[in-house]
């Protein structure tokens, strides 16, 4: 019952009800703000030595509530006390409580010391279990291991791919705005586990994840050179992407992830160039007399979306991965900036400069339904998280202050800050390790 | 309007921080926000640094205060404007007579666009104030030019007076670029 409820509520967001089937596509498609009633889940601590299960179950919690999706129900208010938590539980004592889904589970120390998490997700109302999965790691993971159950309850309640066992390389600043430092910085997407990647001496902007989350290509005025970079998370190694006549900017990597499209400025004009990784080989995607900057890859490889002012003011194209039939898709009031392709493939998130104001909107792929999420004074470079429901952006108060890094739902409802611990500014989600 | 008490907030920060901006925003009160032609263009125009003659003839000091060592653009453009090219004209006159100088042209953008754009802006204003100064007979192999972006602000607070402080291409004696 619950369950249908809840899909319901993703047609509505997606606008996915002509794929499915017919009951669901009667729903009315209505995405106002706080529409969305979250689903009532009581999440029971996990039956741990010391404060362990505790720990977890806050992380999953807080998972599920900072989604928009569910609405943890209060420890306090439950009734049973779980304390096997293989038996079925006493589902009158739940259902009382009006909790639709319940969480059960216990985590326990392997002779050769890794963790063993199990846990089991309960229909209340069906008076049935849902999904009992376990889950092996080190005890330092405790985190990840939360996550990744969140992410197995998300997954079995709404039909998607989760997206809490992921992270976001971002970049970090402090002091003053007129001698602001920049480091490279990664966090765990709900804000925990920050670690710097560079220390503070250069100047370093947009981060971007490979697809299998181990390199990052970023900016950097190292030597006062500014070029593109590679990163190896793993080892800290780093390398220069090319070599180029002039400033690269703007990287992000193709979908394979054997090639970085990025631009290249000459003189007054920058054109977006790709390197192959492997080959060492550059190929130039366009040449106009113009900005050409922000390329992102649709998900198939296929197509490439960036900004142009090569009518005037910043605007969004499209062009095959080979640069051919390039085409203007944004005919909105204002200018459109830092196009992002969608990991879903049909709608691409960017930056409009309108009236003062600077927002964060979709479209779909042919520049049609253009929806804007948020708008104020300055918001800036959405990026997807990997199921293509949520983005972050970041954004800055008028005068002295710094940025901060703020999520968003596809349908403009549940904004919320990222808590970090100075400004922090270009995030961007990595994918999802399968 | 909501915003008359906030730029003043502004203003306060950076006058503490920054004795320079004191004189720009009086000059600024007096002049009025719209008159572009009344803009300083250097510490020279503010009469600071002890004022036009105390630099050595030659000296980083005498290119700053009595040459001017930036112009201003306008918004999202990248034109040298004719108060511009009185600033470049001096600074090409200044580099001919002292041809041992190198010069890095750093190109900026305000805070009023997207972080990669104006990487892009920065380095336009760059190019365009170096061909203008090859124009006015600097040699091309003398300069290099380098984009900031808007990640260098030297002026923040909230309203047009101060985006166009930052909407700038400094020329650097020496300094490091492409």
């Amino acid at each position: 019952m619950f369950r249908r409820t809840l899909l319901r509520l993703l047609v509505v967001l997606t606008g996915l009800a002509a794929s499915l089937p017919q009951a669901w596509a009667l729903v009315e498609i209505n995405i106002n703000k706080g529409n969305v009633e979250p689903l009532p889940i009581a999440v029971t601590d996990f039956i741990a030595a010391g404060d362990l299960g505790q720990r977890i179950t806050d992380v999953i919690a807080a998972d599920l509530k900072r989604s928009g999706l569910f609405a943890p129900i209060n420890k306090q208010a439950f009734i049973e006390k779980i304390s096997n938590p293989n038996q079925a539980p006493r589902f009158d004592d739940w259902k009382v409580i009006n909790a639709q889904a319940l969480v059960t589970g216990r985590v326990t120390q392997e002779g050769d010391g890794r963790l063993r998490a199990e846990f089991r997700l309960w229909d209340t109302f069906a008076g049935k279990q849902i999904t009992g999965q376990q889950f092996y790691t080190q005890p330092e993971n405790w985190r990840r291991v939360a996550h990744i159950i969140a992410d197995a309850i998300y997954e079995s309640l709404t039909g998607e791919k989760g997206y809490f066992d992921t992270r976001i390389v971002y970049v970090a600043e402090s002091g003053p705005k007129t001698a602001r430092k920049r480091q490279l910085a990664i966090m765990d997407q709900d804000g925990f586990n920050a670690r710097a990647l560079t220390n503070a001496n250069e100047l370093v902007l947009t981060p971007r994840f490979s697809p299998n989350r181990q390199e990052i290509t970023y900016m950097s005025f190292e030597g006062n050179q500014p070029r593109v970079y590679l990163l190896q998370l793993e080892t800290g190694q780093r390398e220069v992407v090319g070599n180029f006549p002039g400033m690269t900017f703007s990287p992000r990597f193709s979908p394979d992830g054997q090639k970085v499209i990025m631009s290249l400025q000459q003189e007054g004009n920058s054109n977006i160039y790709t390197m192959d990784l492997r080959s060492r080989t550059t190929t130039r995607l366009t040449s106009t007399a113009a900005i050409d900057t922000s390329p992102s890859y649709s998900p198939d490889g296929t197509q490439i979306v960036f900004e142009s002012d090569r009518g005037g003011r910043p605007q969004l194209y499209v062009m095959g991965a080979d640069g051919s039939n390039q085409r203007r898709i944004s005919f909105g009031d204002g200018s459109y900036s830092t196009p992002v392709w969608s990991p879903r493939g049909d709608l691409i998130a960017f930056t409009k400069q309108s009236g003062g104001k600077f927002s964060i909107g979709v479209m779909k792929t042919d520049g049609s339904g253009e929806r804007i999420l948020t708008s104020g004074f300055h918001n800036e470079g959405p990026t997807w998280a990997p199921n293509g429901r949520v983005l972050m952006f970041f954004r800055q108060a008028a005068g002295a202050g710094g940025p901060q890094i703020y999520s968003i739902d596809l349908s403009g409802y549940n904004e919320q800050v990222v808590q970090t611990k100075g400004f922090a500014s270009d995030p961007a989600w990595s994918p999802l390790l399968e | 309007m909501s915003r008359i008490h906030s730029p003043a907030a502004g203003r306060m920060q950076t006058i503490a921080r920054n004795p320079a901006m004191i004189a720009l925003f009086m000059t600024l009160a007096l002049a009025g926000c719209a008159s572009k032609k009344n803009m300083p263009n250097n510490a020279g125009d503010l009469g600071l640094n002890g004022g036009a003659g105390a630099a050595t003839p030659g000296s980083q000091q005498d290119f700053t205060v009595n040459v001017g060592d930036r112009i201003f653009f306008d918004t999202d453009s990248s034109s040298v404007r004719a108060d511009a090219a009185a600033t470049l004209d001096r600074q090409a006159q200044w580099l001919q007579r002292y041809p041992n100088y190198a010069i890095t042209i750093e190109g900026h953008a305000d805070e009023r666009g997207t972080r990669e754009y104006n990487l892009a802006l920065g380095a336009r204003r760059a190019a365009a104030t170096r061909q203008y100064l090859a124009s006015r007979g600097v040699p091309a192999n003398r300069m290099k030019t380098i984009s900031y972006g808007k990640e260098k602000p030297v002026a923040v607070c909230d309203d047009i007076s101060c985006w166009s402080q930052n909407r700038r291409a400094v020329t650097v004696l020496g300094g490091a670029g492409m």
